[in-house]
Order: C-alpha cells, then structure tokens, then sequence
C-alpha cells in the first residue's frame, strides 16, 4: 500500500445565456438534456453507458465511460439540494478502474437577469493518493502544458 | 467573499478559455520550441495572419505569451510561470467545465423556442 494522500481544489466558472432560469435549469434536469453538453471531456465527447438519473434530492446519478486513453471511469452523484430554478447542490465520487480517485461536491446556482440567466458553477473536491500520477492520469491539454513548461523553463 | 473569489478567478479565467482553442494551443506549443515572430506562428495554421493576431493578443492578455515589437515584426515568447497555475487535476475539472458550460449555451440556443432561424418543421 502505499503513501495516502490528499489534494483539495476548487474553482467556480459562470456564464451569462440569453435563455430564461427555467430553460438553463431544465438542460440539468434530464438525461436527454445532459447528453446534449455535459459528456464532453479533454475535448471530446464520451459515450456513458450504464446511464441512470434520479433527479430528486436524494436521488443517484451513476455512469460509466471510457477515457480518451483507455481508461474505465464510473461516476456516482447524489443531489442533495433542488429548487427549481434557482439551484442544484450534488456531490459525487469519481472512480478509475473500480477504484475511488475523487469526491466532490458541486453547486449551479441560476440568476434571473435582464431577461437572461447568471449560471454560476462551483466545485469543490478532494482527489485521493496521488492518482494523478504520470501512469493513471489522461494525457489531455494540462499534461501537455505542463511537458511545454518544462520545456519552456529549461529553453528560459 | 464572492466579489473577491471573482477577482482572483479572473485571471485564471483568462488563462483557461485562451486555451480553450485548439489553434491557441498550437501556438503555446510551437512557443514551447522557443520565442517566434507573428509571421513564423501564422506559417502552419490554416487561417488568415489578422486570425492569428486575434489569438496572439487573446495569449498576451491571458498572461500565456509576451510579446515585443521590434520594428516592423511582433516576437512572442511563452511565459513559463503562467503555465503551471492551468496544471493538475483541478485544472482538468475546470478545463471540462468551461467546455461544458459553452456546449451548454450552444444547446440552449439551438433549442430556443419560436426561433425564426430554424425549419419549419420544428415550429411545434
């Protein structure tokens, strides 16, 4: 077994859409609607299989999919908080090849605004015993800017 | 505590949505080779020089790249330390978010009711 560590992080994202909170709440609200924008990762869209929704507090969110490099992910949500619609509070564990990589928790909250919607995305994680290490983690635009920035400070 | 969570956010905001584009990252990557003019970063891309311009000056206000005139040509060069704040997983979950929330806006208005711009097979 080896050394057990722990990485927090978190970071908010928002955005203004020309569309009512009504509209921006029910694109979380579905399954259809999900598949539409949310199973995008590292640029690319994944194809979730095993897909279940209960969209109710207390209710699971489960899938699984394959990373761009080969790599089995399942994830497993539980809302938490719903009200419609002015916010979503969930949180959720992420795995990698059965084993635990993540847990999160994660807010949308929505804003009326000038006939539009405020979304603003919060998250907050801790991500388990170094399995971002160079032999699990996906190759994906934050490794190959890390390998330019070495690059980068050597050539400096 | 918001206000000031947005004010340190925005700098890493930049950072993130000027890397949201795949010829912006071209352009980081050649940089990684080593500082280059305008003109040498235009030469592989499949777009007019003004585009890349357009992406220069979105690289140089995000904090990614500097650049210098030196007479008639623009010399840009990577700036490493910018690069390591986008790193690790965080990054990764944020990266996954900014694209999520566009794809998000681009469902929301193709699936707009009474929008003149479409079929009219799918007026219900």
């Amino acid at each position: 077994m080896g050394k057990r560590t722990v990485v927090h992080g978190s970071f908010s994202v928002d955005r203004y859409y020309p569309a009512s909170p009504e509209r921006v709440f029910a694109a979380f609200g579905t399954a259809e609607a999900r598949a539409q924008w949310m199973h995008t990762w590292k640029g690319q869209h994944l194809a979730a299989t095993h897909h279940t929704l209960d969209f109710w507090p207390g209710g699971i969110e489960s899938f699984e999919c394959v990373g761009p490099s080969g790599h089995r992910y399942r994830y497993v949500g539980r809302f938490y908080d719903i009200v419609a619609p002015d916010r979503l509070v969930y949180a959720y564990e992420m795995y990698q090849e059965d084993v635990r990589i993540s847990v999160s928790l994660a807010s949308v909250q929505l804003t009326r605004d000038r006939g539009g919607t405020q979304l603003v995305y919060t998250e907050q994680g801790v991500f388990l015993d170094g399995l971002d290490g160079p032999a699990t983690r996906e190759a994906g635009v934050a490794d190959e800017l890390a390998a330019l920035e070495q690059v980068a400070f050597l050539r400096s | 505590m918001l206000r000031s969570m947005r004010e340190t956010r925005s700098d890493l905001d930049q950072m993130f949505q000027a890397l949201a584009d795949p010829s912006r990252r071209a352009i980081v990557a050649r940089l990684s080779e080593g500082p280059a003019s305008v003109g040498e970063l235009a030469g592989p891309l499949p777009m007019s020089l003004a585009a890349v311009v357009q992406h220069v000056k979105v690289l140089e206000a995000s904090g990614l790249i500097q650049t210098r005139k030196t007479g008639r040509v623009r010399i840009c060069r990577l700036e490493p330390a910018a690069l390591r704040r986008v790193d690790g997983w965080i990054g990764e979950q944020r990266a996954a978010w900014e694209r999520r929330l566009d794809q998000l806006g681009i469902y929301l208005a193709d699936s707009a009711p009474g929008d003149a711009s479409r079929a009219d097979t799918d007026n219900a």
